[in-house]
């Protein structure tokens, strides 16, 4: 069978190796909150000098948290802080919940987490506020009760509209258009897809969106729905794509199949991973924010949060470097700024 | 334990018909044969509700392409599952390998295609002859080991990996149109899937290595006893299963032109699932790496077509799920049969 018994003395040394790993493991975490100045004893008020900073990206090896991430390390190390960065290597809802657990323990000033899912980490999030730790999330939001700030890549508002605008701008106004998203439980990406419903029927009443389908941020699956949409939908005229790894996919599965060049597709994508597909013509274009910049911000958000600059409210406002000053605006969110539109013109000016 | 005893029984039966009758009996009672036949519903099903799913250049292409790299990843996982154990660590393999294979085009401009090829295959091999190593010579089971592998190669891969995304711009134009070419309207990769597919059946039912699979597979004990290699044959399987996995992540790479970090994920579960649905007993012992290549087609050309159906997403992964659990219940209802079969024919001899 697949399990065999091993014998009993292995079993008793196996049981002492794993009870040793369990002190070790106690022994160092312990350490780690005592010399960072242990948030843990010092409840609600927060420490205004523990300028540790912990980046939780959705998942690591993900080249968009790569990005951001780094805009975030230059930040901290701007302000001479400790940066950190941990995460899952899959971006499940509570894979997030052991790192901000640990990070609590360790008793850091701040946790800067792109939320997989809106509610599985609150709980987390919250002992951590608890403890005085300051969360500031970005990207992809929590619940607002479980986090002190969050800094909005571009307001819903503005990606769908740039997104609705490229794709009418590339079809002539009107036809089928379909959405390939990300996971189904995507906070930005349904509220993305919300808006551009709304703003598609007001503004180009003659475009209709026929479908939503879900790749679940997976080169495989967002390529074999694509094909899919295009099969099942034979008058579809473009496709829109509100995340990273969606496009990239369509796009490697339009570039050999008989849609080229007549099915259109934009979306959200980074300029590495869509050059080809812009030189060859399968991609007139295509939009995004800067993810340093996101990540940058985001770090400077922390700071103002752990030395009290700001508390969050409505109102607040806070320098952020070389990105200017920015204000705290509804629902304790900050704003990064419109996006940007990546073309043929200009793809060769980015490198990330 | 079904098709292992049926086999050899039927080849030894009385030869009372013509061959062709006792083929065609042969073809009906296969545990493959009801497999292939959903397929086909599938198949025909879809087309029916949306012709351009088999009769449009894209179409056709897509229904013999999507099912190819998993098909080699699930005779591997068959191969490995006969011999009664599993190989969980085949999605991180291909990960590794399909990175590894974008990594070669770019730190190596102008290497040869075959070299890429053979560098993929041989690495994901020596992976897998890691794993088989600790489950014969450390004797732990292998769901254990390969589950830890799986875990360990998918941190490599992104340690190694970080921030670096294969881009398709990063690749040669001829390795990415490997990924969609065809020869004859048909896939490239599907002749390779294919190619391989008789290779390993052929192996599998007619020499004495591979029946030494089932043999071990059926009872380790016994087949120890009896004398044959335990430990080579298992190493053969996981290295079959390794370099499977690393030539379906070469593949991969032409094929979907980005790799990432987390390329394969999942993939172990859809290789296990393929060979459960074909068929192979998740005991080890019984079953073809036919039925694992066609459960591994139902699998991916269900997954296409459920969206053309009009079944909503959410729904689709609940259908793959009561895929797996019917062909496992159909596999012990049969089993049970059979012996009963086996001993109502021993007391009618005695």
């Amino acid at each position: 069978m697949l399990f065999h018994n091993l014998g009993k003395g292995k079993t008793a040394r196996a049981g002492a190796v794993a009870a040793l790993a369990v002190s070790i493991a106690l022994l160092a975490t312990g350490c780690a909150s005592d010399s960072t100045g242990g948030g843990s004893t010092d409840a609600a008020g927060g420490d205004t000098g523990n300028l540790a900073v912990t980046f939780i990206p959705k998942n690591l090896g993900n080249p968009y948290f790569d990005t951001s991430d780094k805009g975030g390390k230059t930040a901290v190390e701007s302000f001479s802080g400790t940066f950190q960065e941990v995460g899952p290597a899959e971006a499940s809802p509570d894979a997030q919940v052991s790192y901000i657990n640990t990070a609590t323990t360790q008793g850091v000033g701040a946790l800067v987490v792109a939320a997989n899912d809106p509610t599985a980490i609150c709980d987390a999030l919250n002992e951590a506020r608890d403890t005085g730790i300051k969360v500031v999330t970005f990207d992809s939001d929590t619940d607002p009760e479980c986090r002190d700030l969050f800094i909005n890549q571009a307001d819903a508002e503005g990606i769908a509209k740039v997104q609705i605008d490229e794709i009418a701008k590339q079809i002539g106004e009107s036809g089928e258009v379909a959405i390939l998203s990300a996971t189904a439980n995507a906070t930005n990406q349904n509220a993305w897809i919300e808006q551009m419903k709304t703003y598609a029927a007001s503004e180009y009443p003659n475009i209709t969106i026929v479908d939503t389908v879900y790749g679940d941020d997976d080169d495989q699956t967002s390529f074999d729905k694509t094909a899919a949409l295009l099969q099942s939908h034979p008058n579809l005229k473009g496709i829109v794509s509100p995340t990273t790894v969606g496009i990239a996919a369509a796009a490697r599965y339009l570039q050999t199949s008989e849609y080229k060049g007549k099915v259109a597709l934009t979306g959200l994508g980074t300029p590495n991973q869509m050059r080809d597909y812009v030189e060859d013509g399968t991609v007139t274009s295509f939009a995004l924010w800067n993810p340093e910049d996101l990540g940058y911000l985001s770090a400077m958000a922390a700071k103002a949060l752990i030395e009290g600059t700001i508390t969050g409210a409505e109102g607040d406002s806070f320098e952020a470097g070389d990105l200017g000053s920015f204000k705290v605006g509804a629902d304790q969110t900050v704003l990064l700024g419109d996006p940007f539109v990546f073309d043929k013109s200009n793809i060769g000016d980015f490198d990330f | 334990m079904s098709t292992a005893t049926l086999t050899p029984r039927n080849q030894d039966a009385p030869k009372q018909s013509s061959p062709f009758v006792r083929g065609l009996g042969h073809f009906f009672k296969a545990r493959e044969t009801g497999i292939l036949i959903a397929v086909l519903l599938v198949i025909v099903v879809t087309t029916v509700k949306n012709p351009s799913f088999v009769f449009s250049s894209d179409g056709w292409r897509d229904l013999l392409l999507t099912p190819s790299i998993l098909v080699l990843v699930a005779v591997g996982q068959a191969i490995v599952i006969i011999t009664k154990s599993v190989d969980l660590s085949v999605g991180s393999v291909l990960g590794l390998t399909a990175y590894l294979t974008g990594r070669l085009f770019i730190d190596i401009p102008g290497i040869p295609m075959i070299v890429v090829f053979l560098a993929g295959i041989v690495f994901g091999g020596l992976l897998g002859l890691i794993n088989g190593a600790l489950v014969a010579f450390a004797k732990v089971p292998a769901m254990v080991i390969t589950l830890g592998t799986l875990y360990a190669y998918r941190g490599i891969n992104v340690v190694w990996a970080g921030s670096d995304r294969i881009n398709a711009s990063d690749m040669p134009k001829d390795f990415l149109a490997l990924g969609t070419g065809q020869f004859l309207s048909i896939p490239l990769l599907t002749i390779i899937a294919l190619v391989v597919l008789v290779a390993a059946a052929w192996y599998m039912k007619n020499t004495r290595g591979g029946r030494e699979f089932y043999a071990i597979g059926s009872d380790p004990a016994a087949a120890g006893l009896y004398g044959l290699r335990v430990v080579r044959r298992l190493l053969i399987a996981f290295v079959a299963s390794g370099a499977l996995a690393g030539l379906a992540g070469v593949l991969y790479a032409a094929r979907y032109g980005t790799v990432n970090s987390q390329a394969g994920t999942g993939w172990e579960l859809d290789a296990v699932g393929a060979a459960v649905i074909g068929g192979v007993a998740i005991v080890g012992g019984s079953g073809t790496v036919w039925g694992a290549a066609i459960g591994a087609v139902l699998l991916l050309t269900i997954n296409r077509a459920l969206p053309i159906l009009g079944v909503p997403d959410f729904w689709q992964r609940a259908v793959v799920g009561a895929l797996i659990i019917g062909a496992i219940v159909l596999d012990r209802v049969l089993a049970l049969r059979q012996s009963r079969k086996l001993l109502e024919s021993r007391e009618e001899t005695k």
